[in-house]
């Protein structure tokens, strides 16, 4: 009896060791090895893309797959400079108004040719209210748009024009230097109107997907991977070296992160924090510049921070290099100024550099200013609040900048963590004290990030406003002259950082985990993640 | 027994009416919506999305219309995943989840019930004592670690299964373990208690006095009776772990049901919170019904009877 007692719990131990052991023959390594030798990346983008329709995508991990498939007029290069796509020459006329694009000779990837109307179609299509494209305003450069999709134009007064099938003519409201940029991003990316017409969903389906860039739809498994493959009717088919792109879809960090340890991803784009101290010196570990600004907005609407004095001596009495090198740990730039390294000056030089910066950590100076406002030694400074969006990196900066605070001026912050969505409310209602914030620019000029704060601008919520920074950036709007468009968003910048309604913290960094093997990826500092156009496995 | 069914039918449709309209009143008071983000979109931009969703109707028009609608059996489009509806994301994410529930529900009544039984017999001794700490670790691990631990060792460490993902039964291996740890514990220490207690009845020593094989008695006569509580909790069990697990989906990156109950009210996506909400709400009543018919199977001196019918 109890020898059979004894077999079957000997059974069920061995039960669970089959359950444990069973995949031991399951080794991938050797899919991995031939793998590498054939042209393909397996590369994960973070997320499932809530859709792959260019005129109505926003987010990066869709841009970024649709950054492979499709091609606008111009696509940037890896110097970041604006090379011809699809459009093989422009001219700008001397107001800045009138755009005109000669268009090459390339095909959609069913084989037919990418036309000017093409364009005309895709454009007016992401402008059309119906079609209830949340990034239109990325149009709204253009004469008559906005008129448009706000339904109080025509779409016939759209300053769009077809002259022929190999000219496309575009006139501006007003002057833009970044228009001819946003011409390679994806709602101006041109969409085949047989495709779409008459199917709103035309993009679910990858046997149906037509597209005009380097690599055409194979298949899309839902929240698994997307596959693409080389487009052979691309027009610079030639340089184009992958046969094939995995598109995993894995959003759990971690969970990337060991698959691209055990081999079965080869390029992953973000590193888990508590990993970066171990891959330091990693060839695999490439950080590149991100063109964004993490910062604390400040609610001027509120004590105490309707005092000036009382926002310097915070943004003064925190130790920036402290932080970047002990709890962000991605070699984070400190951040003295609002705009990122990365923009151009009007003399071809960094925006950021000709700048400088705008102040200093300065603790007895902090104090100094703390005392003046009327809080001596943080003495009656009232109980004020941080509020973060729930996350764990953004909790331990905020918790750094308590103790810094603390430490250096005196005075007791509290944390508050909320949920995302509750974040954006309370901020766009000015329910606040102080408000943790990151932005990334639309498009590459230092304009997306200064004409935020114009006085009841939407993205403005710290209550801050400023008759003479209003004037400064309208100005620098008017002009096509880049000199004095520059010039007035230099002086812009100053009389923010003068006043600080922002308190910036650093200036972000992309690490990414990429295999030494794989070369000529470009990972751009803003926008979609990375373009496969050139890359190759070695 | 038939006006049981009805009155029993009665009070589900009644139930699920409720949380339809409380899922629907809570989801529009919480702040947020399905198209805020970071970057605040002209007012233009804004009211062509919501007059596309219907977002633009005045809250009682949109929840009869929901209601209308969840008639005819259509929980209506996602809001954030344009080319998909709630319906397909069922449709498509729920037998994922199923697969894996199932498995891990095999797992835990066949590892559960043995160890508790095992348990049971011998009482006090070393397989006891083996089996109930493991059953209280497992029990006290939540999956998140649990999940991260199994794919640290036998995915990262040794190598031996792949780390994540979904489609061979090698990627099953993982996630079944983390997601039946806890219902494992739970069912080991129910069936481990219920023995004892029914061991120690005197129907079992006629049982023995009558020179029945240990093994009858174990399985026929002690076993029918101590089961019981472990179907009760069966049957909501089923209904949770085979409409997937946020966590153990999310870890090993599998496309199930789960996530999506935790991601719809991230994304606010308001039709998609209230699609998976009835689902769910659907399938535990149909499960906790099955329960009560398989009362009557196990357990011949229970009958279905309408209160009144006494």
């Amino acid at each position: 009896m109890l020898a059979r007692k004894n077999i079957l719990f000997g059974l069920l131990v061995a039960l669970l060791m089959v359950a444990l052991l069973s995949g031991c023959g399951a080794k991938s390594q050797e899919g991995a090895k031939s793998a590498a030798k054939e042209q393909v990346i397996r590369y994960n983008v973070g997320a499932e893309p809530k859709t792959l329709d260019p005129a109505k995508a926003t987010g990066l991990p869709e841009g970024t797959i649709m950054m492979q498939l499709f091609e606008g007029l111009t696509r940037y290069d890896a110097k970041q400079e604006i090379k011809p796509g699809i459009a093989e020459s422009w001219e700008i006329s001397k107001d800045g108004l009138t755009y005109t694009f000669k268009l090459r000779d390339a095909k959609w990837s069913n084989g037919d040719p990418v036309t000017a109307k093409d364009f005309v179609y895709s454009w007016l299509r992401a402008l059309d209210p119906k079609t209830a494209s949340e990034y239109a305003y990325q149009l709204f450069y253009i004469k008559g748009a906005e008129e448009y999709n706000s339904g109080k134009g025509k779409k016939e007064d759209v300053a769009l024009k077809a002259l022929d099938d190999k000219t496309l003519q575009v006139t501006l409201k007003a002057p833009a230097p970044q228009f001819l940029g946003l011409t390679a991003f994806q709602t101006l990316y041109p969409v085949h109107q047989k495709t779409v017409e008459g199917n709103p969903n035309w993009f679910a389906d990858p046997a149906k997907y037509v597209s005009n860039g380097p690599f055409k739809m194979v298949s899309w498994d839902h929240n698994q991977k997307i596959v693409v493959e080389k487009n052979p009717n691309y027009w610079d088919a030639g340089n184009v070296k992958l046969s094939k792109l995995e598109i995993y879809l894995i959003d759990s960090i971690d969970t990337a992160y060991n698959m691209f340890k055990t081999g079965q991803l080869d390029f992953q784009d973000d590193v888990p924090v508590q990993e970066l101290a171990a891959l330091k010196g990693s060839k695999e570990l490439k950080i590149v510049p991100d063109a964004s600004v993490y910062f604390y907005r400040f609610n001027v609407t509120r004590k105490p921070f309707n005092d000036v004095r009382v926002r310097k001596a915070l943004a003064m009495a925190i130790d920036r290099k402290t932080l970047v090198e002990q709890v962000t740990q991605a070699g984070q730039k400190p951040a003295f100024a609002f705009v990122p390294f990365g923009f151009k000056d009007a003399d071809g030089k960094d925006f950021r550099e000709n700048a400088g910066d705008f102040f200093k950590e300065d603790v007895e100076q902090a104090r100094k200013l703390l005392a003046e406002a009327g809080y001596p030694d943080g003495k009656g400074f009232p109980k004020v609040t941080i509020m973060y969006n729930t996350n764990e990196n953004h909790q331990k900066i905020a918790q750094a900048i308590q103790q810094m605070w603390k430490k250096n001026l005196n005075i007791e912050v509290g944390l508050q963590n909320v949920e995302w969505q509750v974040k954006l409310d309370r901020e766009t209602k000015l329910d606040y004290d102080i408000a943790r914030a990151g932005w990334s620019p639309d498009y590459m000029d230092p304009m997306s990030f200064i004409d935020m704060f114009v006085t009841g601008g939407g993205n403005n919520q710290t209550g801050w406003s400023n008759p003479e920074y209003d004037k400064l950036v309208r100005q620098a709007n008017s002009s096509g002259d880049q000199k004095v468009r520059m010039e007035a968003m230099h002086k812009a910048e100053k009389l923010l950082m003068d006043e600080m309604p922002v308190m910036p913290i650093y200036f972000y960094t992309n690490p990414n985990l990429i295999k030494e093997n794989i070369k000529g990826v470009i990972i751009p500092p803003f926008g979609t993640y990375a373009d496969f156009k050139w890359a190759y496995v070695e | 027994m038939a006006q049981y069914l009805l009155r029993r039918f009665a009070t589900i449709t009644l139930a699920m009416w409720l949380i339809v309209t409380i899922t629907f009143a809570i989801m529009h008071a919480i702040p947020g919506g399905p198209f805020a983000s970071e970057k605040k979109v002209p007012d233009a931009v804004k009211r062509n999305l919501e007059a596309r969703y219907h977002l633009n109707d005045p809250l009682y028009k949109q929840y009869v219309d929901y209601l209308k609608n969840l008639l005819r059996g259509d929980l209506g489009p996602s809001f954030k995943y344009e080319y998909r509806t709630v319906n397909s994301i069922i449709k498509e994410s729920f037998p994922v989840s199923a697969i894996l529930g199932s498995l891990a529900i095999a797992f835990s009544l066949l590892v559960g019930l043995l160890a508790g039984i095992i348990s049971a017999l011998r009482q006090n001794r070393w397989q006891d004592y083996t089996a109930m700490i493991l059953a209280t670790l497992s029990f006290s691990v939540p999956s998140f670690i649990l999940s991260g631990l199994l794919m640290y060792v036998f995915a990262y460490k040794l190598q031996w299964l792949p780390p994540a993902m979904w489609g061979t039964w090698q990627q099953a291996i993982l996630p079944t373990l983390a997601l039946s740890a806890l219902p494992t514990a739970f069912i080991a220490r129910l069936t481990r208690s219920s023995m004892l207690e029914v061991l120690q009845q005197d129907y079992l020593k006629t049982a023995r006095a009558k020179g029945l094989s240990e093994r009858a008695i174990v399985v026929r006569h002690a076993l029918r009776n101590a089961i019981l509580p472990v179907v009760t909790y069966v049957g909501p069990l089923i209904a949770t772990v085979l409409t997937g697990s946020f966590v153990v989906e999310s870890i090993f990156a599998i496309p199930g049901l789960g996530r999506w109950f935790v991601l719809s009210v991230t994304n606010r996506d308001y039709t998609v919170i209230l699609g998976t909400t009835v689902f769910y709400s659907a399938f535990l009543m149909a499960m906790n019904f099955l329960v009560d018919l398989a009362y009557v199977a196990i357990d011949p001196r229970i009958k279905l009877v309408d209160r009144r019918d006494v």
